[in-house]
Order: structure tokens, then sequence, then C-alpha cells
């Protein structure tokens, strides 16, 4: 428990008219039969479970995808899943058989490896997943043992009919029956950030008959049954009755308390367990958490399948000429002894010759294939995975979180994201409001600049500076003027740094009770008042600093309570009837006044403003209200608009600067008028029936109006460090951000501002859905809604005009049907900014499916909490915030950084090193294998399709092994197009992983068309230099061991040498790789020849008394090296002068040096290279000066005029 | 990102290699092929291959090669149609001789090489049927299964097993010019690490060529497998369907205007699948024997890659960026 912490013991019910309001009364139990409401819950029975039929699941929950038996079925099962393995393992079988080419082990053991590997990652990751399930399911809970006394009991052992008594601020073990609460009238609080995101607690009610059940003792002769809905994932939802002392209640989802949400504001709670372990509606919303493979790898699948057509075709031919040769010429060659031959060279069956050597020949090509391959890219991503996770620039300090990437499959996926789905709460935004400004009888208060007005006077400011190295000199100091006007907020910066939490207001008119001064004091006095007293917050006294902390439903409130407080209206007590605030600045000196709470009509969504009733203690009844401006503004009394000019400038400035606002209004209120109004609000509030909500609104809207305006209230909702840059930077490369959200739809917009997701001069498109009861109707209008939105869009003539599409989670769910979502998706994808608001876990990963499937581009989502979970397993990259409570998301996610920052460095930068390092790795290595594997078939065709290699069968186990896999890898891990600030500074080289530019079938055909050149030239050049002719000045002609020699030196050297043109970026590491491998080559070929000829056989001495010694061996592999690269230099040459590429000219800009020596320039191309973008802070800056435009040119002008003529 | 001073302490020495290596900051060279550079390496290309091809070119011009085809030529007119029945016929007389006339100057030593065309040495089958080991430590090594069908006959074991050396060429050639019989040298023709290393010295031919079917030529089996370089030769397979294998070695000049008789043995079928058989006399230098291919490769190369050089500095030159 939290210490020192006192707080007032009220029933609260009494605050909340809509919501709580309700009584069951009259509402008779449920009819509840039929299918899908089977279950029966014996109420502190839990004995009567432990058999069937009534034995349900128990609270175990485990979401390991294997367990102990089936860990090597399943996960073989996965991995023969891919075509390549599955490829490799036919061949390992054959390679069993005697038609084999090589040796068995040769085949096996590259299978192995790799598929253990990939198992054994599968198994860590379980692993760790089976930990953390332990982890919850060891959690401990106070449950009635027997005779009224509770005992602790792990949460896996809880059983249905448990009751349980559940303390503050712990977690609900399964969902539960409400039953009582440490308040009298059965209320407690309750954080479901874990299943919806939203942050503003939910007040959850016990029933009436159980409210009794308060103490331990009690529960000793305690039983009830409960009949209700079977396991279902609907959160919002629940049928079932309570049969307690011989009647029946009805039941209802204000009364279930849900696993995975957790208790506030109460110190216990007791509960009865309905539905245990996967039966609770949490795990019912759970998703399997699927294994993900990157785009790139998908590819490589139908790679692989080209390439298998290709191996089967060039099998097929060989074995219809071996076929062929067997049956026709096989019997003229005396020296094969065709008379006595095993059935493979029978000339009389050229059948089973013609199809036994077609494995052989599937085998002897395998090299088209590599196996090799997986390993090094298995390799290779474990190693751009370490780099990530070491990357200093994505550590947090202040937390020391590293990112992590958790899987290393996707690390190339990164470089191709589209669109990000985004949550909103604790990965945007911090959920801590600051009261930031004030604008009171129409005057502004606070000066201290949001995050927006700071990012534009920067900006302005060095769009400024650039100007003036253009312009004459003369009117610098002017210029200097403006500038610092503009960002004199953002200089003092530094000096101050906000010491009271929730409160950046800065203003010394108000401050320190500095408002006496005012000319408004009144009405100062008044704004602070509605502050203080309108909301539903509780005081907590902090004993140890004396001071008060809120608990208040929603940060908003929090902040106005602390900003109340500061300006000296501290709310200290609240009792069942009044609110209590010490008044410190008055003119009588310090008072402590009570104002008596005669009505709250509380906050909802639709009535978007709250309203209290109070008397003070002069006796005047005041109604005091906030709400949304244009709520409040309609509702205003004809005298009442004395302010309403400046106060609707100033909520426009405050909208701009990306602030949440609302305005304060109030009204005086006569005793009868008052009286005659309760009458009916009494009535209507006691009223039954369906219909007794709208007549409350009705009464309630009857009070709300002649309305007289006091102010606006200004409070940021902080954005994490660096959100607003990183969305600009996403923006600029390209990358769409969709914010899903649990919240409300104006902090939805809200905070679309703050982040400049929309601005000023967007035309938003807000999609709702109508009170109507039928379906079809409210389908109807929501298909128009979308309709005339995709009309609008299509008409506008003006290419930059910006949309933004603002849906609620309601109308989500007609809008993502079956018949409506792809219109929906339209919709969406034309405007710059999309804001789900009121979206439910499920709809998160609906909306996600939504776009992956519907655009076939690939998303990210991007989450903090349990409700992401669904999100972030549905989009092709699942990212979690970590650092904050809770790990579900991290543990459900792909990669992890700990603040949405590091978005930008994980994705521009290592998303696009690894799309492109993996691309041009995969490209090569189909290079390299097509231009060795196809000389195997071309010498085929000299040995009558025998299916004789040339090469040495250690060579070929080497090739990819040891002589060509080193440079590959060092090209997957090292390669840098461009350095990351770079990266940074040109987002839109990110464009290039989207666009997928390195990986199209164009550049892997091209690959392979080279790889194909590259063996006809080896080969080819080879065959004819060494035909028949004496090779040595002794005299000695070639044979088969040395033409193979000679043909894999030339091999080594031209794929070794073709890399070095790939590649662009060489540290030692890549120079000593690349050129050791060729000198491997010549190691190997030495001392493999200095074995005994039992062991190195054709190959003894081969180096140095062969091949060495003879200046045609050095002079053929130059040529061929050559001959194979040259055309790939002249095609890289070719485009980059003629059809640059983005990193192209940066590279060029860089290697000239263009950055240090020409900054104009290099500032220039800099502005060229973003991306026109609609959304993010460099858009809303430039709509934000060219508003200010006019209004600088003046002054400016004016400046210089003033400049010229000096006086 | 901006850093406060106390990170850097905190991470320590931001110099070292380990810091830079795992933040992917290694000093890097960059280079960028610029035109300027790509033109020079083209040029620089260029500017080395054609001498070099050139270079090769003459050398393999100053290498005199005499080459006749025999096989035909050898048989009598009447097996011109069934020449088959003449190669296995024992009766009919296998000798014949050909006239080479030479045109230039030949230097000794001169080799003679035999050429076989047509003739799949390097056919999986073929090239299975061996047993290093046997032709090294004799018979007593009995892991020779590889020398199917030729492993064993009459229940003895085969030395040297397999059918490469069953099917050992077996024509011979003396060489004559004017009346007096040049000498050839038929010793140090094949490897010399095949000779010590791989062919027995103690290891002689046993129960070779005793079976139904006789392949190629008989050993004699009072000299070691080391010492029978013919079967030495052969037995390095050859790794196109056709080949040439050296025969010996001429030791002395031939003249331009002589004229070499060369008398030979036609025992060698080829005539079943119709494969060629060539003599050919050649002197050699460091390329070896005749290569033009190789210095018209080398100036293909780099006279194309002039071209791209002067086609890309004429382009850069029109559309500077």
């Amino acid at each position: 428990m939290a210490k020192g912490k006192i707080r007032a013991k009220i029933r609260r019910s009494q605050l909340y008219t809509f919501a709580c309001g309700k009584r069951c009364a009259g509402a008779g139990p449920h009819p509840i039969e039929g299918p899908g409401c089977s279950r029966v819950v014996h109420c502190n029975q839990p004995h009567m479970h432990r058999k069937k039929p009534l034995k349900y699941r128990s609270n175990y929950i485990s979401t390991t995808k294997y367990n102990f038996l089936t860990f090597l079925p399943k996960s073989l099962y996965e991995q023969f899943h891919r075509v390549a393995n599955l490829y490799f393992l036919a061949a390992a079988i054959l390679s069993l058989t005697p038609l084999s080419p090589f040796s068995a082990v040769s085949m096996i053991a590259p299978l192995a490896f790799v598929v253990g590997l990939s198992m054994a990652k599968e198994g860590l990751e379980d692993w760790k997943r089976f930990m953390q399930d332990m982890n919850v399911n060891s959690r401990k809970i106070q449950f009635h043992k027997e005779e009224g006394v509770f005992d602790n009991k792990q949460w896996q052992q809880l059983e249905v009919g448990d009751v349980v008594k559940v303390e503050k601020d712990n977690f609900f073990p399964a969902d539960l029956l409400l039953l009582s609460t440490s308040y009298e009238d059965g209320i407690c609080y309750v954080e479901t950030m874990n299943l919806d995101g939203e942050t503003n607690l939910k007040v959850k009610r016990a029933m009436e008959v159980t409210l009794s059940l308060n103490e331990d003792e009690i529960f000793k002769n305690f039983t009830g049954m409960i009949k209700c809905e079977d396991p279902n994932p609907s959160l919002y939802t629940f049928v079932g009755n309570l049969e307690y002392c011989r009647q029946t209640y009805a039941l209802e989802p204000g009364q279930i308390l849900l696993r995975d949400s957790k208790l506030r504001n109460t110190s216990y709670v007791y509960g009865v367990v309905i539905f245990t372990g996967f039966d609770t509606k949490v795990m019912q919303n759970s998703t399997k958490s699927p294994s993900k493979r990157s785009r790139i790898e998908k590819k490589m699948d139908y790679i692989i399948y080209v390439l298998f057509s290709l191996l089967l075709v060039i099998s097929l031919i060989s074995s219809l000429a071996f076929a062929w040769k067997i049956r026709f010429q096989m019997p003229k060659w005396w020296y094969m002894r065709p008379d006595n031959t095993e059935d493979f060279y029978n000339p009389q069956q050229p059948l089973v010759s013609g199809l036994s050597h077609l494995v052989t020949a599937l085998i002897l090509y395998g090299y088209l294939i590599p196996i090799s391959l997986y390993v090094s890219i298995e390799v290779v991503k474990v190693m751009q995975a370490s780099f990530i996770n070491q990357d200093l620039l994505m550590y947090d300090d202040d937390t020391g979180i590293p990112a992590q990437a958790r899987t290393s499959n996707l690390n190339e996926e990164l470089g191709q994201v589209d669109t990000i789905l985004s949550d909103k709460t604790g990965t945007l935004t911090c959920n801590q409001m600051d009261f930031l400004k004030c604008s009171i009888a129409g005057t502004a208060y606070g000066v201290r600049a949001s995050d927006v007005e700071r990012a534009a006077a920067q900006q302005m400011a060095s769009d400024l500076a650039q100007d003036e190295t253009k312009s004459s000199t003369s009117s610098k100091s002017g210029k200097l003027d403006i500038e610092l006007e503009t960002v004199v907020t953002s200089k003092d910066e530094n000096v101050h740094k906000p010491t009271i939490k929730f409160f950046s207001f800065e203003d010394g008119r108000m401050t320190e009770g500095n408002w006496r001064n005012e000319p408004n004091t009144d009405m100062i006095m008044l704004f602070c008042r509605i502050l203080a007293v309108c909301h539903t917050a509780i005081p907590e006294l902090n004993e140890e600093t004396g001071t008060y902390t809120y608990e208040a439903e929603s940060p908003d409130e929090g902040a106005f309570l602390v900003a109340a407080r500061e300006f000296g209206f501290e709310f200290y007590k609240r009792t069942q009837s009044s609110v209590f605030v010490r008044e410190r600045y008055l003119a009588s000196g310090p008072t402590e006044r009570e104002y008596k709470i005669l009505n709250l009509l509380e906050f909802t969504s639709k009535r978007k403003r709250m309203t209290v009733i109070v008397r003070d203690e002069d006796g005047q009844i005041i109604l005091m209200c906030k709400g949304a401006d244009s709520i409040i503004f309609d509702r205003l009394a004809k005298k009442g608009k004395l302010y309403l000019e400046d106060t609707t400038k100033h909520l426009n400035n405050y909208g701009e600067a990306g602030l949440r606002t609302l305005a304060l209004a109030y009204r005086k209120l006569e005793e009868s008028e008052y009286s005659a109004w309760n009458n009916e609000f009494q009535k209507a509030k006691t009223s039954i029936g369906s219909d007794r909500d709208i007549m409350l609104e009705k009464v309630a809207e009857m009070m709300e109006k002649d309305l007289i305006l006091v102010g606006a209230t200004a409070v940021e909702d902080k954005l994490q460090k660096g959100v607003p840059h990183c969305i600009d930077k996403l923006a600029q490369a390209g990358v769409k951000l969709w914010v899903l959200t649990g919240d409300k739809m104006e902090t939805a917009i809200n905070i679309g501002f703050a982040c400049s997701l929309l601005r000023e001069g967007m035309k938003q498109i807000c999609i709702t859905t109508l009170e109507s009861d039928s379906k079809e109707a409210i389908k109807e209008n929501i298909f128009m809604q979308i309709t005339n939105g995709s009309q609008m869009i299509k008409l506008d003539k003006d290419p930059y005009a910006a949309y933004a599409l603002i849906i609620d989670g309601k109308t989500l769910a007609y809008a993502l049907e079956e018949d409506m979502k792809f219109m929906f998706l339209g919709l969406a994808v034309d405007c710059a900014s999309v804001i789900c608001c009121r979206v439910s876990p499920k709809q998160k990963a609906l909306v996600t499916r939504l776009v992956k499937e519907g655009t076939g581009r690939v998303t990210l989502g991007i989450g903090d909490g349990a409700n992401d979970v669904g999100m972030i397993q549905e989009a092709d990259i699942g990212v979690g915030i970590s650092g904050v409570e809770g790990m579900q998301a991290v543990m459900a996610s792909d990669f992890s950084v700990s603040q949405f920052r590091f978005l930008e460095r994980l994705l521009v930068v290592h998303g696009h090193w690894c799309y492109k390092r993996i691309s041009q790795m995969v490209c090569y290595f189909f290079y390299k294998n097509i231009a060795f594997g196809l000389t195997l078939f071309y010498f085929e065709a000299f040995t009558g399709f025998s299916g004789q290699s040339v090469y040495d069968d250690l060579y070929m186990i080497l090739f990819n092994v040891v002589l060509t896999s080193m440079p590959v890898i060092s090209l997957g891990v090292f390669e840098q197009d461009v350095s990351s600030d770079v990266c940074l500074e040109f987002p839109t080289l990110y464009q290039q992983g989207p666009r997928n530019l390195f990986f199209d079938w164009y550049r892997i055909l091209g690959w392979m068309g080279n790889g194909l050149y590259s063996s006809i030239v080896i080969f080819f050049l080879n065959i004819v230099i060494f035909y028949d002719q004496a090779y040595r000045v002794e005299g000695q002609t070639t044979d088969m061991a040395i033409l193979g020699t000679i043909m894999f030196t030339c091999i080594i050297c031209a794929v070794n040498f073709q890399i070095t043109l790939i590649m662009t970026h060489y540290t030692w590491i890549q120079h000593v790789l690349i050129w050791l491998s060729v000198i491997a080559w010549f190691l190997f070929l030495f001392f493999y020849g200095m074995l005994s000829p039992t062991y190195s056989k054709n190959v003894f001495l081969i180096l140095t008394e062969a091949l060495a010694p003879a200046p045609i061996y050095w002079t053929t592999t130059l040529l061929v090296t050559i001959a194979c690269t040259l055309p790939y230099l002249a095609h890289i040459s070719l485009q980059r002068c003629f059809q640059p590429m983005d990193h192209h000219i940066i590279q060029e800009m860089k290697y000239l040096k263009k950055d240090e020596k020409d900054q104009v320039m290099w500032k220039r191309e800099k502005t060229k290279a973003r991306e026109k973008t609609k959304v993010g802070f460099t858009a809303r800056v430039d709509a934000y000066i060219s508003s200010l435009g006019g209004k600088l040119n003046r002054k400016t002008r004016s400046l210089e005029k003033n400049q010229e003529n000096p006086s | 990102m901006s850093e406060t001073n106390s990170d850097r302490q905190r991470r320590g020495d931001r110099e070292s290699a380990f810091y830079l290596f795992t933040q992917q900051r290694l000093p890097a060279c960059k280079p960028v092929l610029t035109p300027p550079w790509v033109i020079t390496i083209y040029f620089l290309v260029g500017f080395i291959f054609v001498p070099v091809g050139l270079f090769t070119l003459r050398a393999s011009h100053s290498v005199v090669e005499i080459e006749e085809r025999y096989d035909i030529e050898c048989v009598p007119s009447q097996f011109r149609n069934d020449k088959v029945s003449y190669i296995q016929d024992d009766s009919v007389p296998k000798n014949c001789s050909l006239l080479f006339k030479v045109d230039k100057y030949m230097k000794a030593p001169i080799y003679i090489y035999y050429q076989l065309e047509n003739y799949y040495q390097n056919h999986r089958r073929y090239v299975r049927s061996r047993s290093d080991q046997q032709l090294l430590h004799g018979r007593n090594f009995h892991g020779t299964s590889y020398c199917q069908p030729l492993e064993s006959s009459n229940n003895r074991p085969i030395v040297p097993c397999g059918l490469i050396a069953w099917s050992l060429f077996n024509d011979t050639f003396t060489f004559i010019r004017g009346k007096a019989l040049l000498k050839v040298n038929r010793t140090n023709i094949a490897w010399k690490s095949d000779r010590d290393h791989k062919f027995g010295k103690n290891v002689y031919p046993f129960n070779f060529q005793n079976g139904t079917w006789i392949g190629g030529g008989k050993l004699n089996p009072r000299i070691p497998l080391s010492n029978q370089e013919d079967l030495i030769v052969w037995m390095r397979i050859s790794a196109l369907p056709s080949f040439r294998k050296l025969y010996g070695r001429i030791e002395e000049d031939l003249d331009v205007g002589d004229y070499v008789v060369v008398q030979l043995m036609n025992d060698y079928n080829t005539y079943s699948f119709g494969g060629k058989k060539k003599l050919v006399l050649s002197t050699s230098n460091w390329l070896g024997g005749k290569n033009d291919f190789l210095g018209l490769a080398y100036v293909f190369v780099g006279s194309s890659s002039l071209t791209v050089a002067i086609v890309f500095m004429l382009l850069h030159l029109r559309s500077q960026r």
C-alpha cells in the first residue's frame, strides 16, 4: 500500500448521474436458456466443479507453441514447411542411394545444421514464453479457504466458484463477479489498460444484495448459484443471473471484473470466480502467436521455384540425353564394356538409366539451390540483430533498456514498412497531461511554448538563416529580431525545467497570487473555482510532503486540479455532498470554502461536457460547466458571449499548437429555477424503463444553457520524447502512420494535432454511427459517409490537399464487415492520416489485417500494452515498447524499443541497411551458385551426360562453406550504402525498401542472367583455351583434375571479384574476408595437394607441380575474372551516370565531400530529397510558416526600410 | 540526437575498435564509381590486355605444330567399309606409315602426341573404374570393387584393374628422318608425382588382359607400374572427349623441308565408335602448345574495354552531371 496516504471514505456512487445512477430494480432476470448460456457456477463451492459435468478449465494458462512432447514433431513440421528445406530433405534422402554423385554426409550435414539452428531458436523463444507463463501462473491470490478464513494460493490453482479477495493495484486472476468492495456502496475502480488500452479508470459496481458480504467471516455461510453465458471473447457484454437467497438477480457487464485488469483506488474487493484460464474474456481475445516470415524470404520461395524448374529442366535434358546416349552410343563404346554393366549403364534399359540418372542429375545440379544460402542468411540475420541490440543510439539512458531484436527473421522487413499502425497511450504519449496555457476573460495566459510551436520556431529560424546567406547582409540584424521573437520561448526552455508534475504553466501574471493585479480578478477567481470544483476526483494527502495528489478519472482532470492548486485554489477534501477548497490568495486572507454539490452531470463521450451545480457558502447556486468548445459555445447566453471572439481566437491558436482544449462556463441560478428543475431531474432519475437515459439527458440539457463563458484551458498531452520529430522523419521517409487508440475521439484528435498527424487546414473526414436501431440503416449511413469521403478526395483539384480520416470503434465494426471493408480501406489509403478511436484489441488486429491484406504492403504494429498484442502479432512486424509495466506487448513483439522515437533509427537506418544487405546478399548468392552450378551442367554435355563432375568433391563442398561464404556474410552484415547519419538526413532513401527496388524480379532475373553469363564465360573460355593443346613448356596436356582446378580457380576469383563491385563500403573486415577467401583457395589447394595421394587423389601436388609453374594458368584466371565482371561494371557505371538512384547521388556527394565544401548544395539536396508529405512536423511547419508568411514579410520589409533610412 | 557529457564518459572509450564495430562506424573506404574512375579502369584494362594478348599471340605463333589424322588412311582399302572387322581381325597386319613434311624449323624437344576424338575418358562409369590403392600397393589391396567389371578374371585379381587400364592405348610409332631412325625419348612423359607417389615401384602387372575380352594394350609384367609411363599417362583421364596425350619427345631439331616417316602399328580400336586418331608433333614454349585463342581473347577483351572507355568518355562529356 502506498505509504502515508489518507483517503476520505465516501459513497462515490452519489457523484455519478449517468453511469452509476442505474438501479437494477424492475429489470428482471435474464432469460437464461438455450445454447450459449449453459454455464453454472456454484459460488463459494469450488468442490462442486471438480467433476463432470461442471468441471471447467483450470486457471492455468499457457501461451507456448510447443510442449515437451510436441516440440519435435511440430517444429520439424514448421521447418519442413519451407519449400527449400523440403527440397533439401529430399536431396539428402536421395543422396543415401548409390545414385548420388556426392557423399551423403555432404548433403545431410548442412541440412541438419540449418534445421537444427532454426529449431533451437524456436525452442529458446518458446522457453522464454513458458517462463513468462509460469511467472503469471504462480502469482499469489487470497481465496476463501473455509470457515471465513482466507489464504493465499497460486493463480493456476484457482477454481471456478472460489471467492477471492483482490487488493489495490493487483490484477484480477480470473473473470470475477464483483460481490463487494471496500467502499460501502460497492463501487470499485478498474484500470483496463491491458484489455482496451483506455487509461481512464472504469467504475464497477456490485449488486445491492451482495453489498453486505464485505468481511472475511461473512463468507463462511455464503452460497449462491450463477447461471451465465458460455465463454466468449466479447469484452463489453455479459449475460447471466445470480440465484442468491432464493431470489434471482440479473447480472450486468458492470459487475464483472475481467482478468488482466487492475484494481485501482479501492483497497480491496471480494469476487466470485466465474471464468478461469482460457475461458476468460481476455484469453478468448488472444490470438495464437504466428510465425512470421519476411517478404524477401517469401519471395525467395518463388526464386527457389524458378530455380527448381531450371534444375528440373536441365536434369531432364541431361537424363534424356543420357538415356539416348546409353541406348544408341554406349553399345559402340567397347572401352566401357557395354556387355557387362549394372542396370544404370545397361544399353538394353535406357528407361531405367534415364530415370536413375534423373536422380543423379538432380543432386549434381543441386548447387543451383544453395542450402548454404539459408545458413548464411541465418548467420547474417543473427549478426544484424546483434547490431540492432547494441546500437547505443537506440539505448534509453533513462531506463537503461536497449532496443532488442527479439526475432532475427524480420530484420530486412524493417526496411520495407509502408504503414505503421500505432497505439497512442504509452506509445506516442506519456499519458501525462501538463497544464500549459489558459485564456481567461479574453486574455491569454501562459507563455511557455508547446512542442509544436517550438519546432515551428526552430524551423523558421533555420529557414531564415538560409535565406540570409542568399540575400544581402544589410538586413541581418533586422531579421535577427524576428528570429529572436519567435524563438525566444524555445531558448529559455533549457533554463526552466518543470518541477511540478502536470503543470508546465508559466506566466508571472497568474502564479504566486499575482492574478489579483489583473483586470478581471473576478473572472479569474471563477475560472479557478470551476477548475477546483467541477470534477470527480478525490484528493489524497501525502503525509510526508504535506501536499495533495489527486486520483482522477482522467489525467486532464488531475492537471486542472494541480493548476487550480498552483493558482491558490487547493481542493483538499471531498465529502459525500461537498467539495472543500482552500483559497489562499483572497483579499481576506486564506480561507477554506465549502461547495455543496447539488448535482453532478458527468462527462460522457456523447455529452462532451461535465456540469456541477453547487451551492457556495453564500447560498448562491452556481452551475459550472466545462466541455468541448463547440458544445459550450452552442449553449452560451447572449450576454455570455462577451469574450467569445477572443476566446475563439485563443482556442484556435491552442489547437494549432497541438493542445487539448476545454472551454469553461458558468451560470448563476435562482433558487426557484433550480428547485423546479431539480424536481424534474429527480423524476427522470427515478424513472424506470429504457427511456430513462434519454429523459435524463433531456433534463440535463434544459439546465445547461444560457451559460456565460469564462475562458478556456489548454493542456498538453505530453508526447513522449522525440515523437513529433520521429513522426515527421517517418512521414518524410514515406511511411504512413495510422493511430489506433482505445481513447475517445476528442483525445485522439488532440493527439493527432500534438504529433502533427493532423493540422489546421487539413480536411477531416469523420465517420461516425447514427443512433439508430436498425443495423441496415446504420450501414447505409456509413456507406454513404465513406462514398462521400471518397468522392470528395477524388474531386479535389488541389494536389496538396490533405485529408484525415477519423473513425470510431463502433463504426469501424461495421466498416470492417466483408462488404464494406475494401471501400473503407480505399478511403483510408487516400487519406494522409488515419485515426481510429475507441477500438478494441480485436479491432486493432482486424484493422491491421485489413491493411496488410488489402494493400499487400508491409505493416508495422507498435504498442506497449496487452491490448496491442493482437495488432503486434497480426502486423508483418510487431514492435513493443519496453520499459513500461506489463511485458505482454514486448513478449508478443518481434522487436522492442523503449521509446517510440527509436523507431526512426530502427527503420530508417537498420531497416534500410538490412533490407539492402539481405537483398543484395541473396541476389549475389543466387548469382554465384548459378555461375558455379551451370558449369557442371555444361561439362555434362562433354561427358556424355554421365553425371561426372569436373571438380573434386571437396572443392564443391568448400565452395559455399569456406571459399565464398565469408565475403557474402560480410556483405550481409557490414554493407552500408550510406552512413547512418546520411540515412537519417535523407529519409527518402528509405523508399527504396517499400518500393522494393533491390529485390524485384527485374533485379533478381538480372542477377541470374549475370550468373548465366559468368558460367558461360568461365566454362567456355577454359574449355577452348585448354582444349587439347599442351599448356606447359614441358608439353603436358591438361587432364580432368587440372582443368577442373583451373576452372574452379576462375570461379573463385570471378565471384569474389564480383562481390567487391557490389560492395560500396570497405572496412578492414571486408578487405580481409574477401582477399582471405581468394588466398584461402590457393592455400587449400597447396595444403590439400601436400597430403598423401591416398587422401588428395588427383589433387596431389596439383598446385605446386602442375599449375603454379604454368603462366597460362594465371593469365587465364585473370582473363576470365575480368571478362566475367566487365559487363557488370559497365552496367553499374552506366546506371550510376545516366539513371542514378538516390543513394548513388548521395554517395557521390559524400565522396566528393560536397557536404563540407558546398553547404548550400548539400542543404538544397536535402530539402529536395524530402518526400512531399502531408503529415508530420515539416508539413505542418510549412503550413504554419505560410500562414505567418504574410505577417512576417510585412515586418521584414518595414525593418528593412528602417535600416535603409536610418534616422 | 544530442548526448550529454556523462553519457560519453559512461560509454567509455568511444574510439575503441570494439565500440566502432558494434556501432557500425568503423572507418571505411567508400570508393564511388565516378565517371573518371570508370573510364580510368576501362582504359587500364584495355592498355594491359591488348599488349598481353598480342604478346601471347606471338608466343602462340612461334609454336610449330604438325598434325596428321591416320585412322582412315591406315585402313587397307578393302576394309574401308568395315573398319571394325579390320581392327578386330588379328590376322590382318596393322602396320602403316605416315609422312610428315616439316614446314618450319622445329626446335627440340619436339613433343609427340596421339590425339583421340569422340572418346569419353571422362564418362562417369569409366572414370570410377580404377583403384588408386591397388596401383600403389599392388594386388594385396582388395578393396577394388570400383573396378567392376574388370576387377578379376579367372578368379584372380587383375593388376591394374578397371576399365581405364584395360583400355590402354596401344598404337606405337617409330619416326624415321631420311634414312636414320629419329631418337624418341619415351621417359619422363608422365607427371613426376604420379611416377613417384601414385604408381607402386614394386607393383607389377598381373593377370592383365588375360580374359576372354582383350581391351587395349598389354603390359610387360616384368616392369613395375611406376615405370610404365604409357599407362601412367593414359590413366590421367582427360577432361574432354577429344584429347591429346603425350607419347614421347624427339630430342633433335627438325629443319625446314625435312620429311619424317612414321611407322605405326594401328592396333587401337576407335572404329567402333567412329573416333578419330591423330598424331601430332609440336614444339612448345612458356605458353605450352599452339594457343591462338588465349591471345585473341585477351585482345578482344582489351579492345572492347577500350571501346567502352571511349564510348563512356563521350557520353560523359556530352551529358555532364
